[in-house]
Protein backbone atom coordinates (compact mmCIF):
# COMPACT_ATOMS: atom_id res chain seq x y z
CA UNK A 1 0.00 0.00 0.00
CA UNK A 2 1.34 3.80 -0.98
CA UNK A 3 1.05 6.28 1.43
CA UNK A 4 1.15 9.98 1.64
CA UNK A 5 1.17 12.61 4.73
CA UNK A 6 -2.01 14.04 3.59
CA UNK A 7 -4.76 12.46 0.82
CA UNK A 8 -7.39 15.48 -0.65
CA UNK A 9 -10.46 14.33 -1.81
CA UNK A 10 -11.58 16.15 -4.83
CA UNK A 11 -9.46 18.93 -6.70
CA UNK A 12 -12.21 21.62 -6.87
CA UNK A 13 -11.68 25.04 -5.37
CA UNK A 14 -11.79 23.58 -1.48
CA UNK A 15 -9.53 20.57 -2.35
CA UNK A 16 -6.95 22.98 -4.29
CA UNK A 17 -6.68 25.59 -1.86
CA UNK A 18 -6.34 22.65 1.06
CA UNK A 19 -3.10 21.80 -0.90
CA UNK A 20 -1.61 24.81 -1.76
CA UNK A 21 -2.01 25.52 1.88
CA UNK A 22 -0.97 22.40 3.41
CA UNK A 23 2.10 22.27 0.82
CA UNK A 24 3.43 26.01 1.78
CA UNK A 25 3.13 24.93 5.74
CA UNK A 26 5.80 22.43 4.82
CA UNK A 27 3.96 19.09 4.11
CA UNK A 28 5.76 17.40 1.25
CA UNK A 29 3.77 14.47 0.11
CA UNK A 30 0.23 15.40 -0.49
CA UNK A 31 -2.29 14.00 -2.99
CA UNK A 32 -4.96 15.27 -4.50
CA UNK A 33 -7.61 12.71 -5.62
CA UNK A 34 -10.27 13.94 -8.26
CA UNK A 35 -13.26 11.85 -10.22
CA UNK A 36 -13.13 14.40 -13.44
CA UNK A 37 -10.81 14.64 -16.08
CA UNK A 38 -9.49 18.30 -14.57
CA UNK A 39 -8.58 20.21 -11.84
CA UNK A 40 -10.98 22.86 -10.49
CA UNK A 41 -14.30 21.19 -9.85
CA UNK A 42 -17.48 22.92 -10.50
CA UNK A 43 -16.13 26.30 -11.31
CA UNK A 44 -14.74 25.05 -14.65
CA UNK A 45 -18.41 25.13 -16.00
CA UNK A 46 -19.21 28.60 -13.82
CA UNK A 47 -17.69 31.00 -17.25
CA UNK A 48 -19.86 33.96 -15.48
CA UNK A 49 -17.78 36.94 -13.39
CA UNK A 50 -17.48 37.61 -10.03
CA UNK A 51 -15.75 35.14 -8.43
CA UNK A 52 -12.40 36.01 -6.23
CA UNK A 53 -13.62 39.83 -4.93
CA UNK A 54 -12.48 39.04 -1.20
CA UNK A 55 -9.22 36.86 -3.04
CA UNK A 56 -7.80 38.75 -5.29
CA UNK A 57 -9.26 42.24 -5.42
CA UNK A 58 -10.63 41.40 -8.91
CA UNK A 59 -13.60 40.27 -10.69
CA UNK A 60 -12.49 36.85 -12.05
CA UNK A 61 -14.82 34.30 -13.54
CA UNK A 62 -14.94 30.54 -12.43
CA UNK A 63 -12.76 29.01 -14.19
CA UNK A 64 -10.01 31.62 -13.84
CA UNK A 65 -10.39 31.57 -10.40
CA UNK A 66 -9.67 28.00 -10.39
CA UNK A 67 -6.58 28.74 -12.44
CA UNK A 68 -5.06 30.55 -9.94
CA UNK A 69 -5.03 27.46 -7.55
CA UNK A 70 -4.09 25.07 -9.96
CA UNK A 71 -1.36 27.09 -11.02
CA UNK A 72 0.39 26.84 -7.52
CA UNK A 73 -0.60 23.53 -7.43
CA UNK A 74 1.84 22.95 -10.83
CA UNK A 75 4.29 25.37 -9.49
CA UNK A 76 4.75 23.76 -5.92
CA UNK A 77 5.03 20.40 -7.68
CA UNK A 78 1.76 18.87 -5.65
CA UNK A 79 0.61 15.50 -7.27
CA UNK A 80 -3.25 15.01 -8.17
CA UNK A 81 -4.84 11.95 -9.75
CA UNK A 82 -7.36 12.98 -12.41
CA UNK A 83 -10.39 10.67 -13.51
CA UNK A 84 -9.96 8.85 -9.99
CA UNK A 85 -12.92 8.30 -7.89
CA UNK A 86 -12.72 7.53 -4.15
CA UNK A 87 -14.53 4.61 -3.20
CA UNK A 88 -14.31 4.24 0.67
CA UNK A 89 -12.36 6.26 3.60
CA UNK A 90 -11.83 3.66 6.30
CA UNK A 91 -11.68 5.20 9.93
CA UNK A 92 -8.07 4.51 10.03
CA UNK A 93 -7.60 6.55 7.31
CA UNK A 94 -7.22 3.64 4.19
CA UNK A 95 -8.39 5.36 1.05
CA UNK A 96 -9.70 2.78 -1.40
CA UNK A 97 -9.52 4.28 -4.82
CA UNK A 98 -9.72 3.33 -8.55
CA UNK A 99 -9.42 4.42 -12.09
CA UNK A 100 -8.77 2.98 -15.85
CA UNK A 101 -5.01 2.69 -15.25
CA UNK A 102 -4.19 1.65 -12.04
CA UNK A 103 -7.76 -0.12 -11.38
CA UNK A 104 -8.46 -0.62 -7.48
CA UNK A 105 -5.74 0.60 -5.24
CA UNK A 106 -5.59 1.55 -1.26
CA UNK A 107 -3.53 4.27 -0.16
CA UNK A 108 -2.79 4.73 3.74
CA UNK A 109 -3.17 8.39 4.84
CA UNK A 110 -1.73 10.37 7.69
CA UNK A 111 -4.75 12.76 7.38
CA UNK A 112 -7.48 13.19 4.97
CA UNK A 113 -9.07 16.07 3.58
CA UNK A 114 -12.68 15.98 2.55
CA UNK A 115 -13.37 18.32 -0.50
CA UNK A 116 -15.92 16.83 -2.54
CA UNK A 117 -18.34 19.58 -2.45
CA UNK A 118 -21.82 18.86 -3.22
CA UNK A 119 -24.51 18.28 -5.38
CA UNK A 120 -27.75 19.34 -6.64
CA UNK A 121 -31.14 18.34 -5.17
CA UNK A 122 -32.69 16.01 -8.01
CA UNK A 123 -36.50 15.75 -8.94
CA UNK A 124 -36.52 12.98 -7.28
CA UNK A 125 -36.41 14.63 -3.64
CA UNK A 126 -39.07 17.23 -4.92
CA UNK A 127 -42.41 15.22 -5.21
CA UNK A 128 -42.88 17.19 -8.21
CA UNK A 129 -45.95 15.49 -10.15
CA UNK A 130 -46.91 15.21 -13.46
CA UNK A 131 -45.26 13.05 -16.72
CA UNK A 132 -41.70 12.48 -16.26
CA UNK A 133 -40.37 13.23 -20.22
CA UNK A 134 -37.02 14.30 -21.48
CA UNK A 135 -36.42 18.05 -20.71
CA UNK A 136 -35.86 17.90 -16.88
CA UNK A 137 -32.42 19.15 -15.80
CA UNK A 138 -31.17 20.28 -12.48
CA UNK A 139 -29.93 23.66 -13.14
CA UNK A 140 -25.79 22.77 -12.39
CA UNK A 141 -26.30 19.45 -15.25
CA UNK A 142 -27.45 22.51 -17.60
CA UNK A 143 -25.00 24.75 -17.13
CA UNK A 144 -22.16 22.15 -17.87
CA UNK A 145 -23.93 21.35 -20.94
CA UNK A 146 -24.09 24.80 -22.54
CA UNK A 147 -20.69 25.71 -21.34
CA UNK A 148 -18.50 22.95 -21.50
CA UNK A 149 -20.06 20.81 -23.56
CA UNK A 150 -21.59 23.37 -26.16
CA UNK A 151 -24.91 21.69 -26.38
CA UNK A 152 -28.22 23.63 -25.77
CA UNK A 153 -30.53 21.48 -23.37
CA UNK A 154 -33.71 23.42 -25.25
CA UNK A 155 -35.56 26.17 -26.31
CA UNK A 156 -38.50 27.66 -23.89
CA UNK A 157 -37.43 27.37 -20.50
CA UNK A 158 -39.43 27.70 -16.96
CA UNK A 159 -36.90 27.18 -14.06
CA UNK A 160 -38.20 26.00 -10.60
CA UNK A 161 -36.07 27.61 -7.48
CA UNK A 162 -34.24 30.71 -7.53
CA UNK A 163 -30.84 29.30 -6.40
CA UNK A 164 -27.66 31.26 -7.49
CA UNK A 165 -26.87 28.60 -10.61
CA UNK A 166 -30.71 28.81 -11.54
CA UNK A 167 -30.40 32.78 -11.67
CA UNK A 168 -27.50 32.07 -13.76
CA UNK A 169 -28.86 29.47 -16.38
CA UNK A 170 -31.37 32.36 -17.24
CA UNK A 171 -29.11 34.73 -18.16
CA UNK A 172 -26.85 32.06 -20.18
CA UNK A 173 -29.50 30.21 -22.27
CA UNK A 174 -31.12 33.87 -22.96
CA UNK A 175 -27.89 34.88 -24.19
CA UNK A 176 -27.74 31.75 -26.09
CA UNK A 177 -31.42 32.26 -27.66
CA UNK A 178 -33.12 30.49 -25.77
CA UNK A 179 -36.78 32.02 -23.95
CA UNK A 180 -37.07 31.72 -19.83
CA UNK A 181 -40.43 31.82 -19.64
CA UNK A 182 -40.81 32.47 -15.34
CA UNK A 183 -38.89 31.54 -12.64
CA UNK A 184 -41.15 29.85 -9.51
CA UNK A 185 -39.71 29.81 -5.78
CA UNK A 186 -41.40 27.73 -3.49
CA UNK A 187 -40.76 30.60 -0.91
CA UNK A 188 -41.35 33.97 -0.27
CA UNK A 189 -37.95 34.93 -0.68
CA UNK A 190 -35.25 34.06 -3.65
CA UNK A 191 -32.27 31.83 -2.28
CA UNK A 192 -30.12 33.53 -4.71
CA UNK A 193 -27.94 36.55 -4.61
CA UNK A 194 -29.63 40.09 -5.17
CA UNK A 195 -27.26 40.89 -8.01
CA UNK A 196 -28.41 37.38 -9.56
CA UNK A 197 -31.42 38.72 -9.40
CA UNK A 198 -31.34 42.05 -11.11
CA UNK A 199 -28.60 41.18 -13.76
CA UNK A 200 -30.03 37.48 -14.67
CA UNK A 201 -33.53 38.02 -14.18
CA UNK A 202 -34.67 41.68 -13.98
CA UNK A 203 -31.96 42.76 -16.85
CA UNK A 204 -33.63 40.35 -19.80
CA UNK A 205 -37.78 40.62 -18.08
CA UNK A 206 -37.58 37.24 -17.18
CA UNK A 207 -40.40 37.29 -13.92
CA UNK A 208 -39.42 35.91 -10.38
CA UNK A 209 -42.90 34.19 -9.11
CA UNK A 210 -42.05 33.88 -5.15
CA UNK A 211 -44.36 31.46 -3.29
CA UNK A 212 -45.13 29.79 -6.52
CA UNK A 213 -44.13 26.09 -7.20
CA UNK A 214 -44.77 23.37 -9.93
CA UNK A 215 -48.04 21.43 -9.47
CA UNK A 216 -47.68 19.43 -13.31
CA UNK A 217 -45.32 18.43 -15.82
CA UNK A 218 -46.89 17.47 -19.00
CA UNK A 219 -45.55 15.60 -22.00
CA UNK A 220 -44.51 11.87 -22.60
CA UNK A 221 -41.45 12.16 -24.59
CA UNK A 222 -40.60 15.59 -24.02
CA UNK A 223 -41.56 18.05 -21.57
CA UNK A 224 -44.36 20.05 -23.56
CA UNK A 225 -45.50 21.93 -20.24
CA UNK A 226 -45.24 23.07 -17.15
CA UNK A 227 -47.92 24.16 -14.42
CA UNK A 228 -46.99 26.38 -11.83
CA UNK A 229 -49.63 27.89 -8.53
CA UNK A 230 -49.24 29.99 -5.76
CA UNK A 231 -48.70 28.54 -2.80
CA UNK A 232 -50.14 29.03 1.16
CA UNK A 233 -48.46 30.02 4.02
CA UNK A 234 -48.82 26.05 4.51
CA UNK A 235 -46.88 25.84 1.57
CA UNK A 236 -49.66 23.78 -0.44
CA UNK A 237 -50.48 25.26 -4.07
CA UNK A 238 -53.66 27.50 -3.92
CA UNK A 239 -56.15 25.90 -6.01
CA UNK A 240 -57.56 28.73 -8.83
CA UNK A 241 -53.46 30.02 -9.10
CA UNK A 242 -52.50 27.51 -11.60
CA UNK A 243 -50.99 29.26 -14.83
CA UNK A 244 -49.69 27.05 -17.56
CA UNK A 245 -46.46 27.78 -19.59
CA UNK A 246 -45.49 26.13 -22.97
CA UNK A 247 -42.18 24.66 -22.59
CA UNK A 248 -39.53 22.00 -23.35
CA UNK A 249 -37.35 22.40 -21.21
CA UNK A 250 -37.53 22.29 -16.94
CA UNK A 251 -34.28 23.64 -15.09
CA UNK A 252 -34.69 22.75 -11.07
CA UNK A 253 -32.36 25.15 -9.16
CA UNK A 254 -33.78 23.78 -5.36
CA UNK A 255 -30.65 23.44 -3.33
CA UNK A 256 -27.60 21.86 -2.75
CA UNK A 257 -26.93 19.02 -0.84
CA UNK A 258 -23.17 18.28 0.47
CA UNK A 259 -22.01 15.19 -0.60
CA UNK A 260 -20.94 12.97 2.23
CA UNK A 261 -21.10 9.11 1.57
CA UNK A 262 -17.69 8.65 2.00
CA UNK A 263 -17.63 10.69 5.10
CA UNK A 264 -20.77 8.70 6.25
CA UNK A 265 -19.31 5.37 5.75
CA UNK A 266 -16.02 6.37 7.66
CA UNK A 267 -18.14 7.12 10.78
CA UNK A 268 -17.54 10.74 10.35
CA UNK A 269 -20.38 12.61 12.62
CA UNK A 270 -22.70 14.63 10.14
CA UNK A 271 -24.69 17.83 11.21
CA UNK A 272 -28.52 16.62 10.29
CA UNK A 273 -29.30 20.91 9.61
CA UNK A 274 -26.20 21.48 7.20
CA UNK A 275 -26.11 17.50 5.89
CA UNK A 276 -22.06 18.07 6.41
CA UNK A 277 -19.54 16.68 8.87
CA UNK A 278 -19.60 18.26 12.73
CA UNK A 279 -16.32 19.79 12.87
CA UNK A 280 -14.23 21.38 15.86
CA UNK A 281 -12.09 24.74 15.53
CA UNK A 282 -9.34 23.57 13.34
CA UNK A 283 -12.18 21.71 11.23
CA UNK A 284 -11.28 18.74 12.46
CA UNK A 285 -14.08 15.66 12.22
CA UNK A 286 -15.59 13.47 14.75
CA UNK A 287 -12.80 11.49 13.17
CA UNK A 288 -8.72 12.63 14.43
CA UNK A 289 -7.07 13.84 11.50
CA UNK A 290 -9.92 13.69 9.42
CA UNK A 291 -10.62 17.37 7.93
CA UNK A 292 -13.42 18.57 6.54
CA UNK A 293 -13.71 22.41 3.85
CA UNK A 294 -15.72 23.97 1.44
CA UNK A 295 -19.57 22.80 0.47
CA UNK A 296 -18.88 19.35 1.41
CA UNK A 297 -18.53 20.72 4.79
CA UNK A 298 -21.68 23.72 4.67
CA UNK A 299 -22.96 24.82 1.48
CA UNK A 300 -21.54 28.30 0.74
CA UNK A 301 -22.33 31.14 -1.38
CA UNK A 302 -18.64 32.70 -2.64
CA UNK A 303 -15.98 30.66 -3.78
CA UNK A 304 -13.77 32.92 -1.84
CA UNK A 305 -14.90 31.92 2.11
CA UNK A 306 -14.48 28.37 0.49
CA UNK A 307 -10.75 29.07 -0.43
CA UNK A 308 -10.02 30.66 2.96
CA UNK A 309 -11.70 27.93 5.02
CA UNK A 310 -10.04 25.27 2.79
CA UNK A 311 -6.44 26.61 3.30
CA UNK A 312 -7.00 26.67 6.99
CA UNK A 313 -8.02 23.06 6.96
CA UNK A 314 -5.35 22.34 4.76
CA UNK A 315 -3.07 24.12 7.65
CA UNK A 316 -4.84 22.35 10.48
CA UNK A 317 -4.05 18.90 8.60
CA UNK A 318 -0.47 19.68 7.90
CA UNK A 319 -0.15 20.37 11.88
CA UNK A 320 -1.46 17.40 12.49
CA UNK A 321 0.59 15.09 10.59
CA UNK A 322 3.90 17.36 11.35
CA UNK A 323 2.58 16.64 15.29
CA UNK A 324 2.82 12.41 14.42
CA UNK A 325 -0.48 11.93 13.70
CA UNK A 326 -1.35 12.58 17.28
CA UNK A 327 -4.36 14.22 18.57
CA UNK A 328 -2.79 17.17 20.36
CA UNK A 329 -5.56 17.17 22.49
CA UNK A 330 -6.72 17.69 26.26
CA UNK A 331 -7.89 21.16 27.54
CA UNK A 332 -11.77 21.45 27.64
CA UNK A 333 -14.72 21.50 24.85
CA UNK A 334 -16.98 24.38 24.40
CA UNK A 335 -19.73 23.91 22.66
CA UNK A 336 -21.41 26.58 20.05
CA UNK A 337 -25.34 26.57 19.74
CA UNK A 338 -27.07 28.72 16.98
CA UNK A 339 -31.09 29.66 18.41
CA UNK A 340 -33.54 32.00 17.41
CA UNK A 341 -33.44 32.31 13.61
CA UNK A 342 -29.62 31.44 13.54
CA UNK A 343 -29.68 28.09 11.84
CA UNK A 344 -26.29 26.45 12.62
CA UNK A 345 -22.95 27.41 13.20
CA UNK A 346 -19.53 25.95 11.82
CA UNK A 347 -17.12 24.92 13.92
CA UNK A 348 -19.76 22.95 16.12
CA UNK A 349 -17.11 22.97 19.09
CA UNK A 350 -14.45 25.26 19.90
CA UNK A 351 -11.23 23.64 22.25
CA UNK A 352 -10.13 27.23 23.71
CA UNK A 353 -6.29 26.08 24.03
CA UNK A 354 -6.22 24.96 20.34
CA UNK A 355 -8.36 27.77 19.18
CA UNK A 356 -6.17 30.63 16.69
CA UNK A 357 -6.06 34.41 18.34
CA UNK A 358 -9.61 35.06 16.22
CA UNK A 359 -11.58 31.91 15.05
CA UNK A 360 -14.52 33.15 12.02
CA UNK A 361 -17.49 31.26 12.93
CA UNK A 362 -19.66 31.49 9.75
CA UNK A 363 -23.90 30.59 10.48
CA UNK A 364 -26.97 31.19 8.50
CA UNK A 365 -30.16 32.77 9.38
CA UNK A 366 -33.65 30.55 8.68
CA UNK A 367 -35.53 33.68 7.30
CA UNK A 368 -35.21 37.21 6.50
CA UNK A 369 -34.67 39.57 9.11
CA UNK A 370 -34.41 43.26 9.24
CA UNK A 371 -33.30 45.54 11.57
CA UNK A 372 -32.12 43.09 14.37
CA UNK A 373 -29.51 42.09 15.96
CA UNK A 374 -26.59 39.44 15.85
CA UNK A 375 -25.76 38.12 19.30
CA UNK A 376 -23.16 35.95 20.66
CA UNK A 377 -23.80 34.96 24.71
CA UNK A 378 -21.06 33.35 26.99
CA UNK A 379 -23.55 30.89 28.63
CA UNK A 380 -26.04 33.26 29.71
CA UNK A 381 -24.09 36.40 29.50
CA UNK A 382 -24.52 38.21 26.15
CA UNK A 383 -20.59 39.63 24.65
CA UNK A 384 -21.76 40.93 21.68
CA UNK A 385 -24.81 42.67 20.35
CA UNK A 386 -24.57 43.85 16.72
CA UNK A 387 -27.07 45.04 14.36
CA UNK A 388 -27.54 44.58 11.07
CA UNK A 389 -29.43 45.88 8.85
CA UNK A 390 -30.87 42.27 6.52
CA UNK A 391 -30.03 39.02 6.78
CA UNK A 392 -31.33 36.42 4.49
CA UNK A 393 -31.30 32.54 4.33
CA UNK A 394 -29.27 33.13 1.17
CA UNK A 395 -26.38 34.51 2.29
CA UNK A 396 -23.92 33.47 4.87
CA UNK A 397 -23.26 35.01 8.17
CA UNK A 398 -19.93 35.26 10.30
CA UNK A 399 -19.12 36.50 14.05
CA UNK A 400 -15.52 36.24 14.78
CA UNK A 401 -14.25 35.08 18.41
CA UNK A 402 -11.06 36.50 20.56
CA UNK A 403 -9.31 34.08 22.18
CA UNK A 404 -8.35 36.29 24.85
CA UNK A 405 -12.26 36.97 25.60
CA UNK A 406 -13.13 33.09 26.10
CA UNK A 407 -10.01 32.50 28.22
CA UNK A 408 -11.57 35.20 30.76
CA UNK A 409 -13.83 32.99 31.20
CA UNK A 410 -12.22 29.37 32.30
CA UNK A 411 -15.80 28.80 33.50
CA UNK A 412 -17.58 29.23 30.13
CA UNK A 413 -19.17 25.65 28.86
CA UNK A 414 -21.74 27.20 25.60
CA UNK A 415 -21.25 29.97 23.18
CA UNK A 416 -24.55 31.09 22.13
CA UNK A 417 -25.74 32.77 18.10
CA UNK A 418 -29.05 34.12 18.14
CA UNK A 419 -31.08 36.78 15.88
CA UNK A 420 -32.96 39.56 18.43
CA UNK A 421 -35.17 41.85 17.36
CA UNK A 422 -33.38 44.57 19.98
CA UNK B 1 -39.03 63.06 -17.83
CA UNK B 2 -38.78 59.80 -17.39
CA UNK B 3 -39.31 57.51 -13.89
CA UNK B 4 -37.47 53.80 -13.64
CA UNK B 5 -37.79 51.63 -11.12
CA UNK B 6 -34.61 49.58 -9.74
CA UNK B 7 -33.55 46.99 -7.14
CA UNK B 8 -30.15 48.06 -5.93
CA UNK B 9 -27.25 45.27 -6.01
CA UNK B 10 -25.27 46.98 -3.85
CA UNK B 11 -26.07 44.48 -0.56
CA UNK B 12 -28.67 42.28 0.45
CA UNK B 13 -30.81 45.12 1.37
CA UNK B 14 -31.84 45.23 -2.46
CA UNK B 15 -33.48 48.68 -1.50
CA UNK B 16 -36.16 49.56 -4.15
CA UNK B 17 -35.04 53.00 -6.21
CA UNK B 18 -36.80 55.06 -7.76
CA UNK B 19 -35.07 57.59 -10.28
CA UNK B 20 -36.64 60.35 -12.19
CA UNK B 21 -34.13 61.31 -15.44
CA UNK B 22 -33.54 62.61 -19.09
CA UNK B 23 -31.24 61.35 -21.30
CA UNK B 24 -27.87 62.21 -19.19
CA UNK B 25 -29.64 64.04 -16.39
CA UNK B 26 -30.79 62.33 -13.49
CA UNK B 27 -32.97 64.58 -11.36
CA UNK B 28 -33.96 62.69 -8.18
CA UNK B 29 -32.98 59.71 -6.94
CA UNK B 30 -35.45 58.19 -3.82
CA UNK B 31 -35.50 55.28 -1.94
CA UNK B 32 -32.11 54.24 -1.53
CA UNK B 33 -30.78 53.93 2.02
CA UNK B 34 -27.01 55.05 1.24
CA UNK B 35 -24.68 56.38 -1.46
CA UNK B 36 -24.20 53.13 -2.96
CA UNK B 37 -27.65 53.08 -4.06
CA UNK B 38 -27.39 56.72 -5.44
CA UNK B 39 -24.46 56.25 -7.36
CA UNK B 40 -25.82 52.77 -8.51
CA UNK B 41 -28.78 54.34 -9.79
CA UNK B 42 -27.02 57.12 -11.83
CA UNK B 43 -24.77 54.68 -13.34
CA UNK B 44 -27.73 52.54 -14.43
CA UNK B 45 -29.84 54.54 -15.82
CA UNK B 46 -27.26 56.89 -17.71
CA UNK B 47 -25.00 54.24 -19.37
CA UNK B 48 -25.56 51.02 -18.19
CA UNK B 49 -23.00 48.16 -17.82
CA UNK B 50 -22.09 44.43 -18.17
CA UNK B 51 -19.43 42.60 -18.39
CA UNK B 52 -20.67 39.21 -21.13
CA UNK B 53 -19.03 35.56 -20.79
CA UNK B 54 -19.63 33.04 -22.70
CA UNK B 55 -17.80 30.31 -24.82
CA UNK B 56 -16.44 29.90 -28.36
CA UNK B 57 -15.47 27.33 -30.81
CA UNK B 58 -11.95 26.13 -30.51
CA UNK B 59 -10.27 24.37 -33.75
CA UNK B 60 -7.82 21.55 -33.06
CA UNK B 61 -8.24 21.89 -29.26
CA UNK B 62 -8.04 19.02 -27.04
CA UNK B 63 -11.90 20.37 -26.19
CA UNK B 64 -14.42 21.74 -28.56
CA UNK B 65 -14.64 25.04 -26.71
CA UNK B 66 -13.51 27.26 -24.04
CA UNK B 67 -14.95 30.05 -22.11
CA UNK B 68 -14.04 33.73 -23.25
CA UNK B 69 -15.52 37.35 -21.28
CA UNK B 70 -15.20 41.21 -22.27
CA UNK B 71 -12.44 42.05 -20.38
CA UNK B 72 -14.11 45.04 -19.39
CA UNK B 73 -17.65 46.28 -19.15
CA UNK B 74 -19.79 47.08 -22.27
CA UNK B 75 -23.09 48.69 -23.30
CA UNK B 76 -25.90 47.02 -21.80
CA UNK B 77 -27.51 47.31 -25.13
CA UNK B 78 -24.92 45.84 -27.20
CA UNK B 79 -24.96 42.40 -25.23
CA UNK B 80 -26.96 40.75 -27.78
CA UNK B 81 -24.55 42.28 -30.26
CA UNK B 82 -21.91 41.07 -28.53
CA UNK B 83 -23.11 37.34 -28.31
CA UNK B 84 -23.73 37.27 -32.14
CA UNK B 85 -19.58 38.32 -33.03
CA UNK B 86 -18.59 35.85 -30.13
CA UNK B 87 -20.79 33.07 -31.95
CA UNK B 88 -18.80 33.36 -35.10
CA UNK B 89 -15.63 32.98 -33.56
CA UNK B 90 -13.93 29.61 -34.54
CA UNK B 91 -10.39 29.82 -32.08
CA UNK B 92 -6.85 28.09 -33.40
CA UNK B 93 -5.81 25.99 -30.56
CA UNK B 94 -3.59 26.28 -28.60
CA UNK B 95 -5.31 29.03 -26.37
CA UNK B 96 -4.20 30.57 -22.79
CA UNK B 97 -5.88 32.78 -20.29
CA UNK B 98 -6.02 36.53 -21.44
CA UNK B 99 -5.59 35.51 -25.24
CA UNK B 100 -7.39 38.14 -27.47
CA UNK B 101 -10.41 36.20 -29.88
CA UNK B 102 -11.98 39.31 -30.63
CA UNK B 103 -10.28 42.63 -30.88
CA UNK B 104 -12.63 45.76 -30.02
CA UNK B 105 -16.01 43.92 -30.02
CA UNK B 106 -18.96 45.73 -31.03
CA UNK B 107 -17.12 48.41 -32.35
CA UNK B 108 -15.57 49.37 -28.47
CA UNK B 109 -12.42 49.48 -27.53
CA UNK B 110 -13.15 46.24 -25.32
CA UNK B 111 -11.66 43.00 -25.92
CA UNK B 112 -13.29 39.29 -25.79
CA UNK B 113 -10.67 37.01 -23.83
CA UNK B 114 -9.61 33.49 -23.52
CA UNK B 115 -10.76 32.29 -19.47
CA UNK B 116 -9.83 28.98 -19.32
CA UNK B 117 -6.82 27.28 -21.33
CA UNK B 118 -6.71 24.92 -24.05
CA UNK B 119 -4.54 22.68 -25.29
CA UNK B 120 -3.46 21.20 -28.51
CA UNK B 121 -5.47 17.96 -29.49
Amino acid sequence: MTSYDIVIVGGGPAGLAAAVSAKKAGTDSILIIERDKELGGILNQCIHNGFGLHTFKEELTGPEYAYRFIQQVYDLGIEYKLDTMVMDISTEKVVTAMNRTDGMFQIKAGAVILAMGCRERPRGALNIPGYRPAGIYSAGTAQRLVNMEGYMPGREVVILGSGDIGLIMARRMTFEGAIVKVVAELMPFSGGLKRNIVQCLDDYGIPLKLSHTVVDIEGKERVSAVTIAEVGPDMKPIPGTEERYTCDTLLLSTGLIPENELSRNAGVSINPVTNGPVVNEILETSIPGVFACGNVLHVHDLVDYVSEEATRAGENAAKYVQNGCKDQDGGKIIQLKATDGARYTVPCTINPERMDDLLTVRFRVGAVFKDSYVSVYFDDERVMHKKKRIMAPGEMEQVILQKKKIDEKPDLKTITIKIEAE
Amino acid sequence: MEKRNLTCIGCPMGCQITVEFEGEEVFSVTGNTCAIGDKYARQEVTHPERTVTSTVVVVGGAKERTSVKTNANIPKDKIFQCMEEINQVRAQAPLKIGDVVIKGVCGTDVDVVVTKNCEIA
